[in-house]
């Protein structure tokens, strides 16, 4: 083991100073007001890739900051980067199936409902 | 490497592990291998979601104008500070400061309750206005087949077409809601009326709102405005909220013991707390409970991260 590289007077774990816990939460609870704020307009079908962005954007920081996973040792980053990965796999091929097949399912009302709730609104 | 004397073992060392740090690195891949299982449980979860919303966006974008964004924001406001309070605990119990990691535990402890009280509030509203998880249970007699007179392209349910070949007696009709149907008559997948109905929009408009709060029906359920289809946004909002609040009360138990692991226990208690609580307090050279505890906080305020703009916000 090249446990040599980390060796301070504390031992174990990385200390990480208040300050950065801090700013790590008011860019939180900023980013908060930000995805309120943007969900007030409509980008149509951007609106969830839109809200996706920033809420990956802070989870990121959530799991590089208050996680400590930027100063952990990689490995740990290994098994929960896989995690997401294989999440996004199951999604994504899930959704191709879904796509492929959506022309074929009854839209029922949804574009009455689409002009009810445009008109709402304005 | 060299292997510490026997003497020098630090008390909290276990005896299967060499050193503190192969002891404190262990346990926190352990903890990131069951954070990996935490992700893959909600993600399954997080499909059902995308597939859901994949064919009926506007499902969606109608249910969320049920939720209270204001609650959802300051929901998502306290975890965050309760996460960074959880942090700065973690970073309080390395440097030996005993008195600000209770401080700060108990601050984290009283957002998981903050959370859960607001979560309590929200739902409650919801199952009076007669949002409940779960299928439709209960339909006015005749309002399933009303609602969808003016739909242009009018279909036979599977269960209609089985009626409608063999009607059974007022006897069976009465007993058995479950009506024999005929292996053929089985419906095609997606034929049913997808979406809300336009005429549930009604109860977001300005007079339908007082008319819908003042004349409460006896059982909400049979209120002619709800929703048609609401209740499968509910039903997704309900499962995942769900699922997050019984992590958050798992974490408020996590954060007792922790709390109670952080104060000294004293020597006249019975032997039995030191079974349940901890034999030790955290300090600089052990503090492996308060980071692990830490890490599934985040992961609970990391779930939220995602939860609240995808169901209160689009």
């Amino acid at each position: 083991m090249s446990d040599n590289e980390h060796q301070s007077d504390h031992g174990v774990g990385h200390i990480v100073p208040i300050w950065i816990l801090a700013a790590t939460g008011g860019t939180l609870l900023v980013l908060t007001a930000v995805t309120v704020w943007v969900a007030s307009f409509d980008f149509g079908p951007a609106n969830i890739w839109i809200a996706l962005a920033i809420a990956g954007f802070k989870a990121s920081m959530v799991v590089l900051l208050f996680m400590h996973l930027l100063w952990d040792r990689p490995f740990n980053g290994v098994v929960f980067v896989a995690s997401i990965a294989f999440l996004a796999v199951f999604i994504a091929f899930t959704m191709t199936d879904t796509f492929e097949y959506s022309p074929d399912i009854d839209t029922g009302n949804a574009t009455q409902v689409q002009q009810k709730l445009d008109a709402l609104e304005q | 490497m060299t292997q510490p004397d026997t003497h020098d073992r630090p008390d909290f060392l276990q005896h299967h592990w060499d050193t503190p740090k192969q002891q404190f690195e262990a346990g926190k891949l352990g903890m990131w291998l069951f954070l990996a299982t935490e992700v893959l449980l909600f993600g399954g979860l997080f499909v059902l979601y995308a597939v859901w919303r994949g064919n009926h966006p506007e499902m969606f974008k109608f249910g969320s104008q049920f939720l209270d964004t204001k609650l959802g924001a300051i929901n998502t406001a306290v975890l965050i500070l309760s996460s960074l309070t959880m942090a700065a605990a973690v970073t309080m119990a390395q440097r030996n400061k005993r008195g600000a990691l209770m401080i700060l535990l108990s601050l984290t402890l009283a957002g998981a309750l903050t959370f859960l009280v607001i979560k309590y509030f929200e739902y409650s509203h919801k199952f009076h206005e007669g949002y409940y998880p779960g299928m439709k249970f209960y339909e006015p007699p005749g309002a399933g087949s009303e609602s969808w007179d003016d739909d242009p392209t009018p279909m036979v349910h599977g269960a209609d077409a089985a009626a409608a070949i063999e009607e059974p007696s007022p006897f069976v009709a009465a007993n058995f809601a479950m009506p024999d149907a005929e292996p053929t008559t089985i419906a095609p997948p997606a034929v049913a009326p997808t979406g809300v109905a336009p005429d549930a929009l009604d109860v977001l408009e300005g007079d339908a709102v007082e008319e819908h709060h003042a004349d409460h029906p006896v059982h909400a359920l049979q209120d002619p405005n709800r929703p048609d289809n609401a209740h499968m946004f509910f039903n997704i909002y309900f499962l995942m909220t769900g699922l997050h609040g019984i992590h958050v009360s798992v974490g408020v138990i996590m954060l007792v013991w922790l709390l109670v692991g952080a104060s000294s226990i004293p020597d006249r208690w019975p032997r039995i707390t030191r079974f349940f609580f901890l034999k030790r307090s955290f300090g600089a050279d052990w503090f492996t409970p308060v980071d692990l505890g830490g890490l599934y906080w985040h992961i609970v305020d990391l779930i939220w991260i995602f939860l609240f703009p995808l169901f209160y916000l689009i």
